[in-house]
């Protein structure tokens, strides 16, 4: 994942509530094993409606509340960055789709309604990460909004990092907590103690029938 | 200080701050292939396997195709054999298309008894605080977090808020788990829940099965919340002991005392918490392409002017627009062409005993096609035990093989543009069934009642018209 400091440019505005991962990205695209290639499918159906007029191909998406909702696919947020977009304004996110974003590299960025608006009206804007700030102008009254973002996201968003490499720097804890965990009361259960099934014991034979 | 259910799962998962122990990941062929993929560029082992299960689900055919080799359309079959090579690869169980424990990853980790009280359990896939049903924290999340559990079996996670839900008085003749949590959606909307864990409780709650509160957890992310759960009772106890992956002798009694003390505890407090009355409560059916779109079966399909919130307004126009609805229909003289009962809603054993009981010695209305999937070959082999799958076909539904079918659109089983389907899933979305497809969301009870009158009915009162057929 590329650092993100500066994201500039215009804006393309979806003015509604409720824009789903649906309406994001339809389920039947879905199927390719890669992590590319789905910018193509963004708002295929969606785009369809006669009022549809969203921009694509710009940096910055404005909308309205509860977007990304639905479905955990990060496929939403792949197609989205595939077409460009490297951030998303709007006066809500759906929890699991905006984390989602911060793993791709696309800055979710929650604002009140009035201020999303005006920056859809300015057409373009200036988002600063390491400031938290948005601001448009200078076509428009300059303006500054500043946005919250968890500083755990934000430095690793601005280094480009990845969180696996992370957290298993955490190995030891990891290891102390699976060893404290095996030995209490209720360990878990295990999927390896299932009964064994095909060749090998672990995997279903999935030769062709004749 | 007195804590809260979720308080207490989330604080014997903490492995450092912010960072989670996850006690079971559940994987499917279409939001795992990058994880796996990214796992061996980095060169990274799959860390639990024993903490991992998989199985094929959202885009297998129920048309009884025996192997993943057999699947016709390419790009699904590509998808299903990539799982099953990762899994061989990486030491992870699957079950694939052709077992006899394949099915909806909801449905399997319930029956093998691999959902247990107490746990920390993910998936790629939203619908996964289903299991939170048992008391434990399920929730759904994205590709790079699939692949950060497989490789460090836990999560980067900020403790969400908390609400609770209860739900107030006996549930009412013919009400079922499914009209409570979209009666719930529908006072809260869609949003209501948005950063909240869901404690759902109440006696109504308590009387459920383990199946009906399966369908209320199930749709927690319907409402926005990240998990919704139950705290565990004798049910919840009765349900999981002897499942193949439960444990025995002195593991469970040890196991079980744990659980015990799985509840809120009194005066805890919640960040936020509402009252779902449900005696006020008759089926409902969605009208629109939201869940919280929503009204009782003896009610209409509202006017866009009775919202006083413009954009709520809007929404309601473009909703009817696209259901092809006119607000102050009866909900009653609705016609439908499609029925579709199955899902990780419900899909489960009880969902399709439920609606058997309605269809018993009925006929299919002319001009609707009703299609019964079960949500595992489990539930499948269960249900022929039985001979609900007689029952079914007698009236004239198509009894099809496990898997997510027309839930999403992903399959073969899909809606043609138009048509009007009575569904018993969890999303009534644009193009959610099939592009174009008008999704109206029911209870298995609901769908059966809609598939042989052709329109929706009360199934409260619902007599058939004509001479019962022999089953
Ligand atoms: S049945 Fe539907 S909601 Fe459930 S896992 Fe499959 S696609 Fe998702």
């Amino acid at each position: 994942m590329d650092p993100i400091s500066i994201i500039e440019g215009k804006v393309s505005d979806l003015p509604r509530d409720d824009v789903d991962t649906d309406q994001i990205i339809p389920a039947r695209f879905m199927k390719r094993v890669e992590r590319t290639g789905f910018g193509e499918f963004l708002f295929n159906d969606a785009k369809e409606a006669p009022d549809w007029n969203v921009e694509i191909g710009n940096p910055i998406l404005c909308s309205g509340a509860n977007f990304g909702s639905g479905s955990s696919r990060e496929h939403a947020p792949w197609a989205l960055e595939d077409a460009g977009f490297r951030a998303i304004i709007a006066t809500s996110l759906a929890d699991i789709f905006a984390s989602n974003c911060t793993k791709v590299g696309l800055l979710p960025i929650e604002l009140p309604e009035d201020q999303v608006r005006k920056i859809a009206a300015a057409g373009e804007a200036r988002i600063e990460l390491d400031a938290q700030t948005v601001e448009i102008g200078p076509t428009h009254a300059r303006e500054t909004f500043s946005f919250d973002i968890a500083p755990g996201t934000k430095h690793r968003l601005l280094n480009g990092l990845d969180d696996i490499g992370l957290t298993l720097g955490d190995e030891g804890a990891i290891t102390t907590y699976e060893e404290q965990r095996a030995a209490s009361a209720f360990p878990g259960p295990s999927s390896l103690s299932l009964p064994p099934q095909g060749p090998d014991g672990k995997t279903i034979q999935s030769t062709p029938v004749a | 200080m007195p804590k809260t259910l979720f308080d207490k799962i989330w604080e014997t998962h903490e492995v450092g701050d912010g960072l989670i122990y996850i006690d079971l990941h559940m994987v499917h062929e279409v939001t795992s292939p990058q994880a796996f993929e990214g796992l061996r560029l980095a060169g990274r082992p799959v860390r639990r396997p024993d903490k991992t299960l998989a199985t094929a689900d959202h885009n297998v055919p129920t048309d009884g195709t025996p192997v993943a080799a057999r699947i016709k359309d390419a790009l699904s079959r590509k998808q299903v054999e990539t799982l099953e090579e990762n899994c061989a690869e990486f030491g992870v169980p699957v079950f694939s298309l052709g077992s006899d424990r394949q099915g909806i990853v909801h449905v399997v980790g319930p029956e093998q008894g691999m959902t247990q009280p107490g746990m920390t359990m993910v998936c790629g896939d939203s619908h996964t605080a289903t299991h939170g049903a048992f008391g434990s924290l399920a929730f759904g999340i994205g590709t790079s977090e699939v692949e950060h559990v497989l490789a460090t079996q836990c999560l980067v996670q900020k403790k969400p808020k908390s609400m609770r839900i209860n739900f107030v008085g006996d549930l009412p003749f013919g009400v079922t788990a499914k009209d409570m949590i979209l009666g719930a959606i529908g006072q809260m909307g869609v949003d209501g829940a948005v950063g909240h864990v869901v404690e759902f409780a109440g006696p109504a709650v308590e009387q459920l099965s383990m199946e009906g509160r399966m369908t209320i957890c199930n749709m927690t992310i319907e409402g926005g919340g990240r998990a919704g759960m139950i705290a565990p009772d004798q049910t919840t106890f009765d349900y999981v002991q002897g499942k193949p992956a439960a444990p025995t002798g002195a593991a469970w009694d040890a196991a079980v005392a744990t659980w015990k003390e799985l509840y809120t505890d009194e005066g805890a407090t919640f960040d936020r918490e509402i009252d779902v009355d449900v005696t006020a409560l008759s089926p409902r059916v969605t009208w629109g392409t939201t869940p919280d779109m929503v009204v009782g079966v003896d009610g209409t399909v509202p006017t866009p002017e009775s919202f006083d919130d413009p954009a709520e307004r809007g929404q309601a126009e473009r909703a009817l627009e696209y259901m092809g609805l006119k607000g102050g229909e009866r909900i009653e003289d609705i016609s439908i062409e499609r029925v579709f009962l199955g899902s990780c809603t419900n899909g489960r054993l009880a969902d399709l005993q439920a609606a058997a009981d309605v269809i018993q010695g009925r006929k299919v209305a002319d001009g609707v096609y009703a299609m019964v999937v079960p949500g595992s070959v489990q539930v499948k082999i269960a249900a022929e035990e039985l001979g609900l799958d007689k029952v079914f076909t007698a009236a004239g539904f198509d009894w099809r093989g496990a898997g997510c079918s027309m839930c999403l659109g992903m399959n073969p089983d899909v809606l043609s543009p138009g048509e009007r389907c009575a569904s018993t899933s969890n999303r009534n979305f644009q193009g959610r069934q099939g592009k174009g497809g008008r999704t109206h969301l029911v209870s298995p009870q609901m769908a059966a009642a809609a598939a042989i009158a052709g329109h929706f009915v009360d199934v409260r009162t619902f007599e058939p018209a004509g001479e019962p057929v022999a089953a």
